[in-house]
């Protein structure tokens, strides 16, 4: 079974040479930790950065430069700031390659739901609705169930959705699913996790076919 | 030239009152209208709807017209972090129209840029495309968004002059250049106010012609909401 850094470096490998990488709040950001250093890849950052770089060293952080979850950051060469209309014409516009999120749950339509608990105080959607609802190749880093050991892998989503049909795969602390014809299908298994750990914690529709490799991270 | 300078902060704002349609420019407490927020708060409008990517903290950026009770509704994307907020959106006190962030800014742009509404795909199928217009292109469903309509716009640059020209700084630019001229005024606080001609005109992120009103701001705090560092090793 992964841990948050696990689950973000089995994404890091999804990441490809010459890719503008949008990361989302938790663990999507550990992402950014576990990327090969021999490929050229741009953060985007949706407050309106290109080129994001790692957190400033004690002492030269600086207000004016922050990602979307508010933290100070820095810049690598070659990035660009731009305003929030323009960075979302590169999300909304299809410009921006992957798009790695978390969510609380995912169904087999590739439906996600990320940021409303009914009854709960709403926070709001962020850029997560322009985000899914443009991008064509779209990650989701999460738990595979929740604290209560029920399923996040869902037939439907039971909460207020983000997206619909937007979800291309799905890397939890077990598996990594792809979602196609409205089936989640098992490609690897996490560590020391059988498929038969995997089946009973995914509540959607599930594909095995022939022997599902353990991920090689 | 045409010479957008005020001298004043109550220049700056006259006109402004109770049950306007106020933008304001910043994501989080980044690039956002420091020396409008306060004289806002010193004017003691009331029932005002804030159009603003967030809603500050509880005693910082609109967090301190949410504590005077200022503010009837806020139109936002997120508006985490704000223990008043909370209170005053669960008490029923504050309407909250919450809006997906790029919508948010196109909304602003589209204001601007003199567009009626726009076709967005951000929150098709979800609960904030209930009761608007929707429809197929290319197969694909999209959600007709309105352009904002606002009062007064305030927006907060590095640079400017008296021709109303801005440049922005970092991500501190992010809503701010959207709402330039989106509104009715368009009230732009600078940190250092430069003679014209002193700036390139190459290098103008927003021409004057979107702003009405431009003034030399003060005591900017430029608060960081998370800190986040690393060590040298």
């Amino acid at each position: 079974m992964l841990d948050k850094n696990g689950i973000a470096k089995r994404i890091a490998q999804e990441v490809q040479d010459g890719f503008y990488v949008n990361l989302g709040i938790g663990i999507p950001t550990l992402v950014a930790n576990y990327v090969r250093n021999d490929i050229e890849v741009e953060f985007q950052s949706e407050n309106g950065v290109l080129g994001m770089g790692p957190f400033p060293f004690d002492g030269e952080e600086d207000a004016d430069i922050i990602n979307a979850g508010k933290q100070t950051i820095t810049t690598m060469p070659g990035a660009s700031f731009f305003d929030s209309s323009m960075s979302f014409s590169m999300i909304r516009g299809k410009h921006v390659d992957l798009t790695i999120l978390g969510a609380m749950e995912v169904a087999e339509n590739g439906d996600i739901a990320n940021w409303k608990i009914p009854g709960k105080m709403v926070k709001g959607m962020g850029g997560a609705m322009d985000l899914v609802a443009s991008a064509e190749n779209i990650i989701v880093a999460m738990m595979h169930t929740n604290k209560r050991g029920e399923s996040k892998i869902l037939k439907k989503c039971s909460l207020p959705l983000t997206g619909v049909g937007c979800v291309t795969k799905v890397v939890t602390n077990l598996a990594v699913l792809e979602v196609k014809n409205n089936k989640f299908h098992l490609l690897e298994r996490a560590p020391g996790v059988s498929v038969e750990d995997i089946k009973n914690a995914t509540d959607g529709t599930l594909v095995v076919n022939g022997e599902i490799p353990e991920m090689n991270i | 030239m045409i010479n957008k300078k005020v001298d004043t902060i109550e220049e700056a704002l006259k006109g402004v009152k109770s049950g306007m349609t106020l933008m304001l420019g910043g994501f989080g407490l980044c690039g956002i209208p420091e020396n409008a927020i306060a004289e806002l708060v010193k004017l003691n409008v009331r029932d005002v709807t804030c159009i603003s990517n967030n809603a500050g903290v509880d005693d910082f950026g609109l967090g301190l017209l949410l504590q005077g009770k200022q503010i009837k509704k806020m139109i936002s994307s997120y508006v985490g972090e704000n223990d008043e907020f909370e209170r005053q959106m669960l008490s029923g006190e504050l309407e909250v129209e919450l809006t997906p962030q790029g919508t948010l800014a196109e909304k602003c742009r589209a204001a601007q840029a003199g567009f009626p509404a726009f076709y967005t795909p951000a929150g098709y199928g979800t609960e904030v495309a209930e009761g608007k217009e929707t429809r197929e292109f290319d197969g694909k469903m999209y959600v007709l968004e309105p352009a904002f309509k606002a009062d007064f716009a305030f927006v907060k640059a590095w640079k400017g002059d008296a021709a109303g020209n801005l440049i922005f700084k970092g991500t501190s630019r992010n809503f701010n250049p959207n709402m330039c001229g989106a509104a009715t005024i368009t009230v732009a606080e600078v940190e250092e106010l430069v003679p014209v001609g002193a700036l390139d005109p190459n290098n103008i992120h927003i021409p004057g012609i979107f702003v009405q009103r431009i003034f030399q701001g003060e005591n900017y705090e430029k608060r960081i909401e998370q800190r986040t560092v690393r060590q040298k090793s």
